[in-house]
């Protein structure tokens, strides 16, 4: 591997920098892997680097239906959080913050982590309350998050709209500092090079039609539009496309697929230097390093694996960002898209063993994985590598539904559903 | 915005509608037989299919009525519409 540094950069600029190579292989699948992964991403392409890092396993492949990091991977709005209000999620996601802090180092690949705060406004007295009782729940936990008035969190973020002239003010707001974004093409890419280093195959353009089980029912191989592949162990990690994949195996889940949509607008000089959430008027936005606002919206109210989504769900949002920062409300918006994210019922992940021997899923972020592809990635390659979970993820099991274990962000509200 | 034929109102903009999830999910008729393995295939397990789902709507905003609903999640085309308790219409292929 090249690796990137200011000597390397200087030694090439005598050359034109013409002398840099392909940052991964573009191998042919090979008969037979010790493991495959299912799902080219930031969480796939993670666990691969964290198997093939931590546990020695150099003999594996990454499958990936479309490109690198062109499912959900590039489609989220970069968020990067923590302040969860269970112990079992503010344990996976501080877990995730605590490696995305050494991410860039690690991989040698500006993953451009930024913790630039990420504030999260309160509109009603129940905002405020559920909001503190976050705050005190957090730092209970070891998770930074710190209560704002109105006029601290304008001085935070000067374009805020702090008056009462609007339909929702602001009574205060809840900011964890070490919240922030990274650019999240380059997790994928960041991943996909140490963990090629290592030995990983990766493998685009390759969709998975069929799990081979043997007579016992454990995993034997995977059908692929390029060709069979063998391998005893399967670790999922197709986001939206989870019940489709397990559904070949005779795994049903407990996950609904949803678009979500997110939207970036002209780039701009810097203005805007946290990332704004509000759950009760539906927005987050924050300004990318190429200048964009990138704002999320949220899921389309029907199921659906087509992409998009409908347009009063953006301008719902758009509304939303115009009240709290009106001096946005004559930028034009550049371009709109959707992801597809399955959403379990209680809005936590399952990051586990499934029934099927050998067949293990990272599923059920919804609309936050993007903050916790390392936490995830890692705690999954443990699962695999061990065959059993990480104490990290050991919560976040399938048999929570069964019984009755739920870990209940969704009740919580601590995520704008 | 999809355009949603209520079986009792006719095509509405789908503002007027809530979703209710997978159709044909039956209560069950003696719960006191039920094991945990029964309660979680009920209350959470659901199809998610990648084509054609049978699904709830709620014409909310309209004659307020539940109905049933086949749409293709590819799409998000509506195949047909039929009003609740009616069985899943067996189209043999067609709409795919």
């Amino acid at each position: 591997m090249q690796k990137f540094s200011a000597f390397e950069l200087f030694k090439q600029g005598l050359n034109g920098q013409a002398g840099w190579k392909p940052q991964w292989r573009s191998p042919e699948p090979k008969a037979a892997y010790d493991a495959v992964i299912i799902g080219g991403g930031g969480h796939g392409l993670g666990a691969a680097y964290y198997l093939a890092k931590q546990h020695g396993m150099r003999n594996i492949a990454v499958l990936e239906k479309g490109w690198l990091g062109g499912g959900n991977t590039g489609r989220n709005t970069t968020i990067i959080r923590s302040n969860y209000l269970f112990n079992e999620s503010a344990g996976l996601y501080d877990h995730s913050v605590k490696l995305w802090e050494g991410l860039s180092q690690e991989l040698n690949y500006n993953v451009m982590f930024s913790q630039r705060g990420v504030m999260m406004l309160a509109h009603t007295v129940h905002d405020v309350q559920v909001f503190k009782r976050h705050v005190h729940a957090n730092r209970a936990n070891g998770v930074d998050n710190d209560w704002l008035s109105p006029e601290e969190a304008k001085a935070f973020c000067p374009p805020l709209n702090i008056s009462d002239n609007m339909r929702y003010p602001i009574l205060g707001a809840a900011l964890q500092r070490r919240g922030g974004t990274a650019r999240h093409d380059a997790v994928a890419w960041g991943y996909a090079r140490a963990a090629d280093d290592l030995g990983v195959d990766i493998i685009e353009n390759c969709e998975v039609t069929g799990i081979v089980r043997n007579a016992a029912g454990a995993v034997e191989a995977v059908q692929t539009t390029r060709g069979l592949i063998k391998t005893p162990k399967i670790g999922v990690s197709a986001a939206g496309h989870t019940s489709v994949v397990l559904g070949m195996a005779g795994v049903r889940l407990p996950l609904e697929s949803y678009p979500l949509q997110a939207l970036v607008s002209e780039p701009i000089k810097p203005v805007f230097p946290c990332v704004v959430m509000s759950n009760t008027i539906h927005a987050y936005i924050s300004q990318s390093d190429k200048g964009e606002l990138v704002i999320g919206a949220g899921t389309d109210i029907y199921t659906s694996y087509t992409q998009r989504g409908g347009l009063h769900i953006s301008q719902h949002t758009l509304e939303a960002i115009c009240e709290l920062f009106p001096a946005f409300r004559r930028m034009r918006m550049l371009r709109n898209w959707g992801g597809i994210v399955d959403v379990t019922p209680d809005r936590s992940p399952i990051v586990a063993k499934t029934p099927v021997p050998g067949l293990y899923v990272n599923c059920g972020w919804g609309t936050g994985g993007f903050k916790a592809t390392p936490g995830a990635a890692h705690t999954l390659a443990w699962t695999i590598a061990k065959d059993e979970p990480h104490p990290i993820n050991a919560p976040f099991t399938i048999e929570r539904f069964r019984d009755g274990h739920l870990i209940d962000e969704a009740a919580a509200a601590a995520v704008a559903h | 915005m999809l355009l949603i034929t209520c079986p009792h109102c006719g095509p509405r903009p789908e503002l007027e509608f809530t979703h209710g999830g997978e159709a044909h999910i039956a209560r069950p008729e003696n719960p006191a037989a039920m094991n945990a393995e029964d309660w979680t295939e009920y209350l959470y397990m659901r199809a998610n299919p990648k084509g054609l789902h049978a699904e709830r709507w709620r014409h909310l905003h309209g004659c307020a009525r539940f109905f049933n609903a086949l749409r293709d999640t590819t799409t998000d085309q509506f195949v047909a519409t039929y009003a609740t308790g009616q069985p899943r219409p067996d189209l043999k292929g067609a709409g795919q």
